[in-house]
């Protein structure tokens, strides 16, 4: 056996041979028009069809918004390739769409679930890039899942129309130059909620808050407790809570005994509706502290939310980027197109998501190309209006929409389960603008446009 | 005479050939089942890495470590912070997660290890959770928490300029290996097949290959008898005057040390560390992966996370029209039925696919997927084999 291992038979040359055959020959294979780039940009739509990703989340703490985000979705590209009523497509203007879908493709889309992680979202996102050949990806119900995923479009090179995603760093320090939002954020809420708070609480207050412990929720806190110590209120606490803790009692029973007279729940989604179900479980708004009763605000409200919570919100302020309420021809157009379809009317996630979708559609037509660096040029200072929101300008120093802020209360007597949510006020967005460099936002750098070839 | 029947250094030796060839193409041949794409490859080896290292604790010594995303989670910190601080190279950054994890590899061991069964199994469980806890909230300046360390264009960066040339402000912030983009990839068209070969995979391919390499050298050497000695009897190791700890406790630093190069190369595909890595689910996921595939074999476990990593990121993201697009051949009655059906089993139901699969797996073939197969194997060719294996043994 052993004076075998180094002789070599027939079929051991042959072998070789046929190896060393394949092994040469698979740079022809490989060079075969192989690297040459004839992409004049990532994912450029060859056939008919043009493909969008939508990533949202479908489990976890945001998963109801995620569900409604992706009807919405759906009703825009259903609009988009010319079938339905069209919906705000109607009303928007100045609009190029034509209602066939966008540049003459037709619209098609893949979805993802972003679990509200991260890892996961970023995972879903580079599928649909690499895989499915999607041109944009929009969505996200998280400001951290948001962030990243912004990030990883910028570097891929393709446009990333952000969803549900209230943090300032969205727009602030994180901006990239291929991420696009029309969702209002923290500062935005703060501005808006101050006055009316001050009407309703006068100013002297001790406030509470309790915060979900990542990007969001730290921005927002920062942006209510500094616009609410401008008016004389004195921020107790800052306590912050894991997302999708489940269980806030351990966090609301120390609230009692601080000395605070208004709590902020600087909470979304699942985890607003069970820490909001419990400090008034906890009996916090029948109390009475410093000879004032016990008030809870919510900044960030939804109907959503609100539906959750139940009985809970009556009487509570927040605020909210729009409310199917609204009584202007857009968002009528809006609710009328989505209640035929799904039975119910859009939330503000909703609202938001079909009109990123149909900004992105208008911003290629006006470009006359899918390129992102072409669509971030048509998108930037763009102004528009009849989707919802009035007069609306996507700003060019850190692509962010401007425009008019709803601030909400709990109804005390709502006529039907979706009617919960009554407009206090409609704060001008001259109120909610701020300069690009605010020392809130300041830090962060565009960068240049990427066109991922 | 041999005590165990063990593959000779030969089959070894075409074993892991056949293995690299396999890895190597596996952009290739993924590319028709839709898992060819950068993205998932990378995850396929990666995972696969990690996979491997946990079997070397768990297959070899039998111990269940519920605890090994922890070591996941500090190899991916300390990757981003190497990129954050030293440059956007990945070779500094895998060294040093290396290192990292096998210091916290030692620390975890070092008390765990004192107990056996249930009690390791908690105890490494309680040091991941609270690893996460820490890197959640508590050491929020370290971790950035929930929305996750990443690399900005504020950071020093020292080494970059100095190695490669990508000093350019405002450009995307990529690893760079030696002035190759981790995310550069080629596309080509391969007998009509279209295929995207990525640098990042092929980086961490290098790792797989020798990884498995290693690990195989553990499996065939002294040290790895030894392990499989503690896994059949330690009472009986104990008895005979063997200090089993220093073994058991190398085996978990070299575990630990292997999740944390996975945990590092997952950042240099896409940098990135968020605390969720670290979480029990992550922890779980590994021991699944390991169990799928066949604990103590050395394929299985790559082959469980290839299958986990797949459910994961395709069926996840079937939807009604992908099944009405793959089953329209049936007749129009059956149809309705049979897609709402299925539809239970994909998209959200992911998850439940893979649970009916681990319990398939975990009630009929115990070994794992890899065992499954050679004995299927040995069925189909009938004695065969067995005769040739016998004669092996009188030669």
């Amino acid at each position: 056996m052993s004076d075998s291992k180094f002789t070599v038979g027939r079929r051991g040359v042959i072998k070789g041979g046929a190896a060393l055959g394949a092994g040469l020959a698979a740079p022809t294979f490989f060079s075969r028009g192989a690297f040459a780039d004839d992409h004049s940009y990532l994912n450029e739509p060859k056939g008919d069809t043009v493909t969008l990703g939508f990533n949202v989340p479908q489990t976890g703490a945001y998963a109801d918004e995620g569900a409604d985000e992706l009807r919405a979705y759906k009703l825009a590209v259903k609009h988009l390739n010319g079938e339905g009523d069209g919906g705000m497509m109607n009303t928007f203007k100045p609009s190029m769409l034509k209602g066939n879908g966008i540049l003459g493709k037709k619209v098609e889309y893949v979805t993802g679930d972003t679990q509200t992680k991260s890892d996961a979202a970023r995972a879903s996102a580079k599928r649909m890039i690499e895989k499915d050949g999607a041109v944009m990806i929009t969505g996200g119900s998280s400001s951290g899942v948001a962030i990243a995923v912004q990030s990883l479009c910028q570097e891929a090179g393709v446009i990333f129309m952000a969803g549900l995603t209230h943090s300032n760093d969205t727009t602030g320090k994180d901006k990239r130059a291929n991420g696009f939002r029309h969702f209002f954020n923290g500062y935005m809420s703060a501005a808006a909620l101050a006055p009316v708070l001050k009407n309703s609480y006068g100013t002297d207050r001790n406030a509470y808050h309790l915060t979900a412990d990542y990007t969001w929720g730290w921005t927002q806190e920062e942006s209510i407790a500094a616009s609410t110590e401008e008016m004389g209120w004195n921020t107790v606490k800052k306590v912050r809570t894991p997302l999708g803790a489940g269980d806030f009692s351990q966090y609301i029973t120390p609230v009692l005994e601080s000395g605070a007279d208004t709590l902020v729940l600087n909470h979304y989604g699942k985890d607003m509706v069970n820490s909001l179900t419990q400090a008034v479980q906890f009996g916090l708004r029948d109390k009475q502290v410093n000879g004032k009763d016990f008030t809870i605000i919510v900044p960030l409200y939804s109907r959503l939310m609100a539906q959750g919570a139940g009985e809970n919100v009556k009487g509570i302020f927040g605020s909210t980027n729009w409310h199917w309420s609204l009584s202007d021809e857009g968002s009528q157009a809006f609710v009328k197109s989505f209640g035929q379809e799904y039975g119910f009317p859009p939330s503000q996630a909703a609202h938001t998501c079909y009109v990123q979708t149909l900004l992105y559609a208008n911003a290629c037509e006006m470009a006359g190309t899918f390129a992102p660096c072409g669509v971030i040029d048509a998108l930037e200072d763009f102004e528009f209006d009849g989707l919802g929101n009035g007069k609306t300008l996507y700003r060019g120093a850190d692509h962010q929409c401007f425009k008019d802020v709803l601030v909400v209360k709990g109804k005390e007597n709502p006529s039907s389960q979706f009617d919960i949510l009554e407009v206090v006020e409609v704060t001008p967005a001259a109120q909610v603008t701020y300069s690009p460099d605010h020392s809130m936002f300041a830090g962060g750098e565009l960068g240049s446009c990427n066109n991922g070839a | 005479m041999k005590l165990i029947s063990q593959p000779g250094p030969k089959t070894d030796f075409s074993m892991l050939l056949l293995f690299t060839i396999v890895v190597l193409t596996m952009p290739i041949w993924l590319a028709p089942i839709g898992a060819g794409y950068p993205d998932l490859v990378q995850k396929f080896a990666i995972y696969g890495l990690f996979a491997t290292g946990f079997n070397i604790l768990f297959g070899l010594t039998g111990y269940l470590s519920f605890g090994h995303a922890a070591f996941l989670g500090v190899g991916s910190y300390t990757a981003v912070w190497s990129f954050k601080l030293l440059g956007m190279n990945p070779v500094p950054a895998v060294l040093l997660a290396i290192v990292t994890s096998a210091i916290f590899a030692l620390l975890i061991g070092y008390i765990s290890l004192r107990r056996t069964g249930i009690y390791f199994s908690i105890l490494t469980l309680a040091f991941a959770q609270m690893c996460y806890q820490l890197a959640y909230s508590v050491l929020t300046p370290i971790t950035n928490g929930e929305t996750g360390l990443r690399v900005l264009q504020s950071d020093p960066r020292i080494l970059d300029g100095v190695i490669t040339s990508q000093t350019e402000d405002g450009g995307p912030l990529i690893t760079n290996f030696f002035g190759i983009d981790m995310t550069k990839t080629w596309e080509t068209n391969i007998f009509g097949i279209d295929v995207q070969l990525n640098a990042g995979f092929y980086f961490c391919a290098f790792f797989l290959i020798l990884g498995s390499y290693i690990a195989m050298r553990i499996f065939r050497s002294p040290f790895g008898m030894m392990l499989r000695g503690v896994k059949t009897n330690q009472n009986r190791m104990n008895y005979t005057g063997v200090n089993t700890r220093p073994y058991t406790l190398a085996a978990f630093v070299i575990s630990g040390a292997y999740a944390g190069l996975a945990g590092a190369l997952l950042c240099v595909t896409d940098p990135l560390a968020g605390a969720e890595r670290m979480f029990w689910t992550a922890s779980g996921e590994v021991v699944l992966m390991v169990i799928l595939g066949g604990a103590g074999t050395l394929m299985g476990p790559m082959l469980g996370a290839g299958i986990i990593k797949y459910f994961e990121n395709i069926l996840s993201a079937f939807n009604k029209s992908t099944l009405e697009g793959m089953l329209g051949f049936l007749p129009e009655n059956m149809l309705d039925g049979t897609i709402s059906v299925l539809s239970l089993f994909v998209g959200e139901g992911w998850h439940l696919t893979l649970g009916l699969l681990f319990m398939v797996v975990v009630i009929f073939l115990p070994g794992g997927l890899v065992e499954g197969a050679k004995s299927i194997l040995l069925k189909l060719t009938g004695g065969g084999s067995k005769k040739s294996a016998s004669a092996q043994a009188a030669e």
